[in-house]
């Protein structure tokens, strides 16, 4: 049973076809990576997946459920979760809540006992501050837990930006470019890391990357976008020798360098 | 601390002239309206100008609630009362209440379409509809008395109730900031895409902000109504709002050991800044009686104080004994290293 089938989606604003007739099929705990040039539509097939954007034609399903047009909220309710390519943390806030926010949508404490500390909230705010700890341990950030999270150096801020994802319980994972910005060392770390919560965490990984080591090392299987357009798919062999792929990238005439 | 509260404000009803016990009511008042308002704009960050207007819709229940039956037959000389409000009649603490439902109700109806708005879009419409409640005040003679407003409302306000209410607010707002909900209000303020991507329902949360911030605005109109004897629409112009607009940006966006501050602060400068518009001697200088010195001179002060502080009194920040310690010490440490650098 797949969990996240597109069914030949398409996504225009005005004039511009974004993204057109774009199919994918994830299954259970695969890691599946999404290329192409910049501008090729990537992260609009994220928007469109996590209910930003809604496509213009054709519809979405989430372990089967349609969730064509649904609210992001609702989306990350029934289990999906992404990072963003720009990070996107409240950065006024300390690294800890920001962790601890993820936990809220799944809350079963009410205003009314949230607000007056019924002893049901306090063992539910205990838990979140148990768990959210131990997220934190994960990437090595529970020391800097008191911190603003906008101070933190930038690949510890994508990392944080990860478990915050983690915390909403998601089945399906949408990492934006997690590398960028990241040395060689990092990226490494990133690599463990990100094989270390898909199992961990019995998670389904769709990824946008633009260094190829991360997409070549992990993925199971790869897209490759270009202007809107699924240009190829295939294991990591398969698309380093694909022609369409070459020439998307380096441009024609590199086939007669 | 609570015990200290109570004796202090037996201490002030008790012992102070009525013209300190008012202003000090007044500190008391923008402390609710401010610490109400600093939740929907400083903590929610959703920019609302429709305090006064909340604050308006508060004052008005309470007084049609409380007015003897007498007086409101005296009153409405425009046009009588209309019926059910006659017979209509509340304690004061019931009338408290219904204002503050009353308003919540209000602001929980606009507040799905207007906070879809973002920004200063919002702050318009929010404005705006502060501006329709003041004219529909102004035109509904049968239950407003129209312009003439609402004279004759018993002085139940002292300061039992102004800071009764205001424990109450700063106990309520204080528990929602300090919880999951809270945390979801500030991730709203912080990052919008991000609160709703990670499960935040932006339409309940900032509804339930704007609902919650409504009902004390509300409450603390009723005790604006019974604290001034009368109010009418004018009250309840854009200044109003303003003034609580000020009171929480001195105080500091996002704290309510700000709010609290800022708020006395603010009524005793008002008032304590009297004296020169009467004229007074500097030096050999003689300043000659100017009528709206004060002002100006409160406006001078307010300007000097956000260039100096721009985050406010507070910046944020919490009173709490750790965060005293760490100022205290921070001072400490300052002048240590300052006297270290001269030797």
């Amino acid at each position: 049973m797949e969990i996240l089938n597109l069914d030949s989606i398409t996504i225009k604003f005005g004039g511009l076809t974004a993204v057109k007739d774009f199919k994918l099929t994830l299954l259970p705990g695969e890691l599946v990576g999404l290329i192409g040039p910049n501008g090729a539509g990537k992260t609009t097939v994220f928007n469109m997946i996590t209910g930003i954007y809604a496509p213009s034609t054709n519809r979405i399903y989430f372990q089967n459920r349609d969730i064509t047009g649904m609210k992001p909220d609702k989306i990350a309710k029934l289990g999906i979760a992404r990072t963003f390519q720009n990070i996107r943390l409240m950065e006024n806030l300390t690294v800890l809540d920001n962790v601890m926010i993820g936990f809220h949508l799944h809350l079963k404490s009410n205003l009314a006992s949230a607000i007056f500390k019924f002893p049901g909230y306090v063992q539910e705010e205990e838990n979140i501050y148990q768990k959210s700890i131990e997220l934190l341990e994960k990437v090595g950030l529970a020391e800097c837990k008191m911190e603003k999270a906008g101070s933190l150096p930038y690949g510890q801020q994508r990392k944080l930006e990860i478990i915050r994802a983690l915390a909403t319980r998601p089945k399906l994972l949408l990492l934006d470019e997690p590398a960028a910005g990241m040395n060689p060392q990092e990226t490494k770390e990133l690599m463990r890391f990100i094989q270390q919560i898909r199992e961990g965490f019995d998670l389904t990984i769709l990824l946008i990357e633009h260094d190829m080591r991360v997409v070549m090392g992990i993925c199971e299987r790869i897209l490759v976008l270009n202007y809107g357009e699924t240009i190829a798919q295939g294991n990591p062999v398969e698309i380093q020798h694909n022609p369409e792929v070459i020439k998307a990238y380096l441009g024609v005439e590199a086939q007669y360098a | 601390m609570h015990t200290v509260l109570f004796f202090l404000v037996y201490l002030a009803q008790n012992k102070l002239d009525a013209y300190k016990i008012r202003i000090l009511n007044l500190g008391a008042m923008y402390v609710t309206l401010g610490v109400s308002l600093n939740l929907i704009y400083g903590f929610t960050g959703q920019f609302s100008l429709g305090h006064a207007g909340f604050m308006g819709i508060g004052a008005y229940v309470t007084a049609l609630l409380v007015l003897p039956a007498y007086y409101k037959e005296a009153s409405f000389i425009l046009e009588p009362l209309a019926w059910p409000f006659t017979v209509l009649h509340a304690p004061f603490i019931i009338a408290l209440i219904f204002s503050g439902l009353f308003s919540a109700l209000v602001a929980f109806i606009i507040g799905f379409p207007v906070l879809r708005l973002k920004g200063d879009y919002l702050g318009i419409a929010t404005l705006g509809f502060a501006e329709i409640f003041r004219i529909i005040a102004n035109n509904l003679p049968h239950i407003t008395n129209g312009a003439l407003g609402i004279k004759g409302i018993p002085e139940f306000t002292n300061l039992w109730w102004t800071v009764g209410v205001a424990v109450v607010a700063i106990y309520v707002i204080k528990g929602l900031i300090s919880s999951s909900y809270g945390r979801a209000l500030m991730a709203i303020r912080e990052n919008e895409v991000a609160a709703e991507v990670i499960g935040i329902n932006l339409t309940f949360h900032k509804v339930m902000s704007f609902t919650i911030s409504a009902f004390f605005a509300g409450v603390a109109g009723g005790l604006f109504a019974c604290l001034l004897t009368t109010i009418d629409p004018k009250a309840f112009r854009l200044v109003t709002t303003f003034n609580i607009l000020a009171v929480v940006v001195l105080g500091g966006l996002g704290s309510i050991t700000g709010t609290v501050i800022a708020a006395f602060l603010y009524n005793f400068f008002l008032e304590y800044l009297r004296p020169i518009e009467a004229g007074f001697n500097l030096g050999p200088i003689a300043f000659p009686p100017i009528p709206g010195l004060r002002m100006v001179t409160f406006s001078v002060l307010l300007l000097a104080l956000i260039l100096y502080k721009q985050r406010g009194i507070m910046g944020g920040a919490e009173f709490s004994w750790r965060w005293l310690f760490q100022f205290l010490n921070r001072i400490f440490n300052h002048k240590k290293t300052t006297e270290g650098g001269a030797s």
